[in-house]
């Protein structure tokens, strides 16, 4: 039996630990490039203390004027030096290379949050109002915040792609507020809650009708 | 008698290289009918055949950009010491001339000159030589573009200021800085997450946005020439849709951190926000009035995203816009006489126009996805994104309507215009 269970538990182990390599190494391999922020970083000393600050409030995203910003996790890792390029113009500043900066990737996403629960929550058109089909949804997250104290949840508001951007950011902020809203409403604590927005900037799904539309006006579980 | 043999000779060369010449550079593509403009003749520039840049291309698209332009060839070439023949000029109805010459320097600048004469009076009006190194020699045109602007219509030309705006290509996004022209861009950022709303400081130097690379929207400040930058606002919640006061010693910007998006106010040197509205409602998208005592934003109190102004100091807000059930994206005029936005209507999306003085509004544009209008520094065009066959591409647009033009310069999806400030010359 005891011989039975440890292979068992090694391999869960491995399975973590690699896949816990993958969620890190996966910022640098897509293909996409990593935030280059041409901030001259290796300007070097004193004169550069700010920018240092900045690149690594941006990698870890908390921040100097900010209250309360939760940390992502491995961003800081990544970080690389670029080059800085300046061309000279008689008055007219070019902007310069610097330092690449890391963004967290999907394939940080769901790192823990109640088993067999959705992440999504889909609302209508022009609506914020979380509907009733999705209660049961609310309370598994709600049930498993308030016995893991520890956890900490992001609720990732999104909006169609029609209209302004900003508006549509601060639609998104509305449908995360409504969900956030019910889940305080279970009595799970706001500490453990963020509520933010991408607007229209991360469909779900490409396209311009209404069936991506639908799928596009969303609120998404993110536990970090 | 040799001479003017030769004279000829040259003439009919440059005949053909000026048509060549000027439908390689010619990006502008002008979509309106034609109004009030000043007919133009611009000569090549002598020896630009052979610098990098197509001198009178550019300052031709330029001034055709403006609107208020109507340029033909001179047939001829004309340098700054040549005398025009005005005789045939009159004929064709030409109002000013633009003569010039560009020549490699022994240590790999160049000398350019110009020289503007009135075709009407037969008047020499004036001109400038400019030494520049080749990859200064667009910026060297758009001021030679600016100067005869401003003689001509007695307005500052804009050519030579800077717009930025977002690439989107697959999943990079892009942050660039270009001239006004959407050429000689240079990115400032690149990033896997999306980059929205930049905006230029008053100073020139710096840009506001928001970009996603934290998993959340946080506003950064950006030097563009150290490239330095330095978060401005990452509190609890989104942080996005910045704007600079007149002075660029604060910004308007839009926070979540109590729930639902409300407008602060924050130094520029970061610190603590000073809540601006305080409803139940979404407020978002501040712009400061040029004087600084106001700011106008979108907000949907009244059922439906209007634009309403509050000022600065607290107090009541005030609605702007009255007219449908959709109107976001304000813009205004430096000169404090324009506002426009972006209204949805029964033909989609289109830029708005709406004189301060008489609340009138026209609508811009024949288009059903315009997004984000921002005005020229001097009030006379305005640029705005919009999707043409699919592809967003940005666009500019005397306030007439009368004069559209299409960016050129980014073979990506461009998003997300701010134009800058006039340069310090």
């Amino acid at each position: 039996m005891i011989n039975g269970v440890c292979p068992v538990k090694k391999f869960i182990w491995s399975l973590l630990i690699v896949s816990l390599l993958a969620a890190c190494a996966s910022g640098v391999k897509l293909n996409d490039v990593p935030v280059e922020d041409k901030s001259g970083a290796k300007i070097n000393n004193s004169q550069n203390k700010d920018a240092d600050k900045a690149s690594k409030s941006a990698n870890s995203s908390s921040s100097s004027a900010g209250a309360g910003a939760s940390s992502s996790s491995n961003a800081a890792n990544n970080g690389n030096v670029g080059t800085a390029t300046a061309s000279n113009l008689p008055d007219a500043k070019q902007p310069t290379a610097a330092a690449p900066v890391n963004a967290p990737t999907a394939a940080d996403a769901g790192m823990a949050g109640p088993a067999n629960a959705a992440k999504v929550i889909y609302f209508d058109y022009d609506s914020y109002i979380v509907k009733p089909e999705f209660q049961a949804v609310i309370e598994a997250h709600a049930q498993f915040l308030k016995s893991s104290q520890r956890a900490r949840v992001s609720l990732e508001g999104h909006t169609d792609e029609r209209g302004s951007r900003e508006y549509n950011l601060a639609l998104g902020q509305k449908r995360a507020d409504a969900v956030r809203q019910s889940l305080t409403l279970l009595g799970v604590s706001a500490a453990q809650i963020e509520s933010v927005s991408f607007g229209e900037e991360k469909p779900a799904v490409a396209g311009s009708d209404e069936a991506a539309y639908a799928k596009n006006r969303r609120a998404e579980f993110f536990y970090k | 008698m040799s001479r003017s043999a030769s004279f000829l000779f040259t003439l009919v060369c440059f005949i053909f290289a000026g048509t060549n010449l000027a439908h390689a550079e010619f990006k502008v593509e002008i979509s309106g009918v034609g109004i009030t403009q000043i007919p133009i003749a611009v000569s090549e520039f002598r020896g630009q055949e052979a610098s990098p840049q197509k001198i009178s291309g550019i300052i031709t698209a330029d001034l055709e950009r403006s609107g208020q332009f109507k340029s033909s060839p001179t047939g001829v070439l004309l340098d700054e010491n040549s005398h025009p023949d005005f005789n045939t000029i009159k004929q064709n109805n030409i109002d000013a001339v633009l003569t010039g010459s560009i020549t490699k320097l022994a240590d790999g600048r160049f000398d350019i000159r110009y020289r503007l004469w009135d075709a009407v009076k037969t008047q020499d009006l004036g001109g400038q030589s400019f030494i520049a190194m080749a990859g200064d020699l667009r910026l060297v045109s758009h001021r030679i573009a600016d100067q005869i602007y401003e003689k001509l219509t007695g307005d500052k030309g804009i050519f030579s200021t800077r717009i930025t705006y977002v690439t989107k290509q697959n999943n990079r996004h892009m942050l660039w800085v270009a001239d006004a022209d959407g050429e000689n861009a240079q990115a400032a950022l690149t990033s896997p997450e999306p980059i929205i709303s930049p905006c230029w400081a008053p100073n020139g130097n710096e840009l506001a946005y928001v970009s996603f690379e934290s998993r959340k929207p946080v506003v950064y400040v950006h030097d563009v020439g150290s490239g330095k930058r330095r978060v401005l606002a990452n509190f609890k919640g989104s942080n996005s849709a910045p704007a600079w006061a007149p002075d660029g010693k604060t910004l308007a910007i839009a926070l979540s951190r109590d729930g639902g998006t409300q407008i602060f106010i924050l130094d520029a040197k970061g610190g603590e926000p000073r809540q601006i509205t305080q409803s139940p409602s979404i407020d978002t998208e501040p712009v400061f009035s040029p004087d600084g005592s106001s700011i106008y934003f979108v907000s949907d109190r009244g059922g439906s995203p209007q634009i309403y102004r509050i000022p600065v100091s607290g107090g009541a807000a005030q609605r702007v816009t009255f007219s449908g059930t959709y109107n976001v994206s304000p813009a205004l005029s430096l000169d404090g006489r324009w506002l426009s936005f972006v209204s949805r209507g029964a033909n989609g999306y289109r830029v708005q126009l709406m004189d301060l003085s008489n609340d009138k509004v026209t609508s811009l544009t024949e288009s059903s996805q315009d997004e984000k209008p921002s005005f020229a520094p001097n009030s006379k065009l305005i640029m705005y994104a919009t999707k043409v066959s699919s592809r967003e591409v940005l666009m500019t647009t005397t306030l007439d309507g009368k004069i559209g033009t299409r960016l050129a310069g980014q073979s990506a999806n461009i998003r997300e215009p701010h134009w800058g400030p006039f340069l310090k010359p």
